[in-house]
């Protein structure tokens, strides 16, 4: 046997090797289907579009627009002001579930209430969707319901068609995104450790404080990500239960793709966003490290 | 002199149908190193915890310094646990674990600064306040749980097995150093083990406990030298039993029929279990009995009786020895003096014993 035979054989039973063969079949569908759809989007952004004909000519003029036109402005800033409160909502909400699951719950029953947590993503995303108009709608099931109880007059509006609507969709689908995470966190915590809390002093309350909640912060900070990166580029729910008023940014892209045949303008929007939701990742994710000690 | 610290009356735990403690009563004195010994599931751990205030009672009385500590929740107590895993809070470092029930004390910067250095002083880890406490090895987090305990001077320091987890050498050498501790800081402590050796060494006090209950309550020696029951006997140390029958009472005691050994007569502070029956057995610890290599060595008593084992342990030497008209062997185990022989398996042996060391039990 040669020497470089002997040496690429030895490479191709090498841990490095290995690896590099585990990994390759998701490398190269990452390749084709994110980091080359991605790669075409920048491209894009920087052309110009003449009806179908794509104008092959570096311009920062899509990027100009996108930053600076109120319309684009105000939808963006719409698009964080949801995230943020959707995101706010389902962690804060998702957090109590998780505690209640991991310490309340004997051990032997846990499995089944992850699992009727998952429950209701069962069905499709839209059709979820579709059922909260119905809940939410002019003549939903809340608003018949609180007729008939009496305790409203006419139907409630401010529920349906705006960002309301998009808020408490969303909230609700992302609700075990953030439990989970939030549940791993609290299940790895030593629960001497809550002992040892009580056993210096700290009452139940001021124990999980100082112990449980500063343990739990990696879940939350991964439930935070989890539902915040997401939801900002969300394009189902603003146009099923949006209306006008709860229109966010992917609404738009979508428009300028499909509509108005500006698909440079669509994409410079969509790498604006994505700018936007790494920076504020980033910002969330210094934060905590310099604030909270969180090590992930 | 010795004040009353702590007093379990009729101390009763149940988990359901599971007795855990069946009316435990015993006193542990101020300043006193105080041992919690038995088998797993023998109730030691939840005893501990019950003193700590992690498990009510199901019934009877925990008191401490006087006080009834029924609805009194663990933070209000002044105990001060460490815990078997140490509990070292992984988000702090070792200063901020150290500090982490002083912060209640209202103390300054500076003030609890001084106290954690302190605390880590006495415990041989000066300097180590900025430490991740992730980066700690086994031993060090044993002692950052210590530092964070004592440095709040608890009435009672509450140790739940802190020496299982360390290897062979630095357990003994912690062992050492708790117990030089105990007497420099004159802080009760009790500790649960199943280690009888670690138990022997270093308390002032043992409570053998077996089923919920304690069996025994004495210090080291006596715990050793005076079991109170077979079980307890078998737990601690090595012990050879010897079938025996019981005679009449004579004038200098007890007067039993040892198989092996002949006519004794024995004390009554040696059957702790009173008299029952006629057929018994008496124990007798391994260095209680001496292996007689020259004719001209006396002893009290001598039995005959052939060497059927040898085990060399380098400064002792183990022999089982079967003795004549009997059939189980009894070990004795022998200092290797210098210009002592190691006798050979299968050599006769003259074996010397004396009545004084026998406990007849049940």
């Amino acid at each position: 046997m040669s020497s470089s035979d002997g040496a690429f054989s030895r490479w191709r039973h090498s841990e490095g090797a290995q690896g590099l063969i585990l990994v390759s079949p998701t490398f190269l569908y990452a390749l084709l289907l994110l980091a080359a759809p991605l790669a075409t989007i920048v491209a894009i952004s920087f052309w110009t579009q003449d009806y179908l004909v794509m104008i092959r000519e570096f311009t920062l003029a899509n990027y100009i627009r996108a930053w600076t036109e109120p319309l684009f402005q105000t939808l963006m800033l719409r698009s964080v002001v949801i995230a943020v409160i959707v995101t706010a909502a389902t962690v804060l909400l998702a957090f109590p579930i998780a505690y209640y699951v991991s310490f309340n719950v004997r051990p032997e029953r846990k499995a089944l209430w992850i699992f009727l947590i998952t429950i209701p993503f069962w069905t499709s995303y839209l059709l979820r969707v579709f059922l909260w108009k119905v809940i939410l709608g002019y003549n939903g099931v809340l608003n018949s319901g609180l007729l008939g109880l009496g305790l409203i007059d006419e139907p409630l509006t401010f529920i349906l068609y705006n960002a309301n609507a998009v808020v408490i969709t969303l909230a609700h689908a992302w609700a075990p995104f953030a439990i989970l995470p939030i549940f791993v966190a609290l299940e790895k915590i030593d629960r001497a450790l809550l002992e040892a809390g009580q056993d210096l002093g700290e009452s139940r309350f001021t124990t999980f404080l100082r112990v449980t909640l500063p343990l739990a912060m990696p879940g939350v900070v991964a439930a935070t990500l989890i539902v915040f990166i997401p939801t900002i580029g969300d394009y189902v729910t603003p146009k099923l239960v949006g209306g006008p008023d709860g229109a966010m940014i992917s609404n738009m892209i979508q428009l300028q793709f499909m509509k108005l045949n500006n698909g440079p303008l669509g994409a410079a929007l969509a790498i604006s966003g994505m700018i936007i939701v790494t920076a504020i990742s980033l910002i969330f994710l210094w934060l905590n490290r310099r604030y909270l000690k969180v090590r992930q | 002199m010795t004040r009353q610290l702590i007093e379990l009356d009729r101390v009763e735990k149940n988990y359901g149908e599971v007795r855990a403690l069946t009316g435990v009563s015993a006193e542990i004195r101020e300043g006193e190193f105080f041992s919690l010994l038995g088998p797993s599931g023998c109730g030691k751990t939840t005893l501990l915890r019950t003193i700590a205030g992690f498990e009510d009672l199901s019934g009877g009385q925990l008191r401490i310094d006087g006080q009834d500590m029924r609805g009194v929740p663990a933070n209000k107590r002044p105990t001060n646990m460490v815990f078997q895993s140490y509990a070292i809070f992984p988000h702090l470092s070792v200063g901020e674990n150290v500090g982490f029930g002083l912060r209640r004390k209202g103390l300054g910067r500076e003030a609890m600064a001084r106290e954690v250095g302190q605390a880590l002083d006495m415990v041989g880890l000066g300097g180590y306040e900025t430490r991740a406490s992730h980066a700690l090895s086994g031993g060090q987090r044993q002692r950052v749980a210590l530092a964070r305990a004592l440095v709040l001077k608890p009435r009672v320091l509450l140790l739940d097995e802190p020496l299982s987890a360390l290897d062979k050498k630095l357990r003994e050498q912690m062992q050492v150093e708790l117990r030089k501790l105990q007497r420099q800081v004159g802080i009760t402590f009790i500790l649960v083990t199943h280690d009888q050796e670690e138990a022997l060494i270093m308390s002032d006090r043992i409570a053998v406990m077996f089923d919920g209950g304690i069996a025994q309550l004495d210090s080291p020696q006596v715990l050793y030298r005076r079991p109170v029951s077979r079980r307890v006997a078998e737990f601690i140390g090595v012990m050879n039993f010897l079938d025996a029958s019981v005679g009449g009472n004579g004038a200098d005691g007890l007067e039993v029929d040892v198989a092996g050994l002949g006519r004794v007569a024995l004390d009554p502070a040696q059957c702790p279990e009173g008299r029952s029956g006629t057929s018994t057995v008496v124990g007798l610890r391994p260095e209680t009995m001496t292996i007689l290599f020259d004719t001209s060595e006396k002893a009290a008593r001598v039995a005959e009786g052939s060497v059927s084992e040898v085990v060399y342990f380098g400064d002792m030497t183990y022999y089982d020895v079967t003795l004549d008209g009997v059939a189980a062997p009894v070990t004795i185990s022998m200092r290797n003096l210098p210009g002592r022989p190691v006798l050979d398996r299968g050599a006769r042996a003259r074996v010397g014993w004396d009545a004084g060391a026998m406990v007849l039990f049940r």
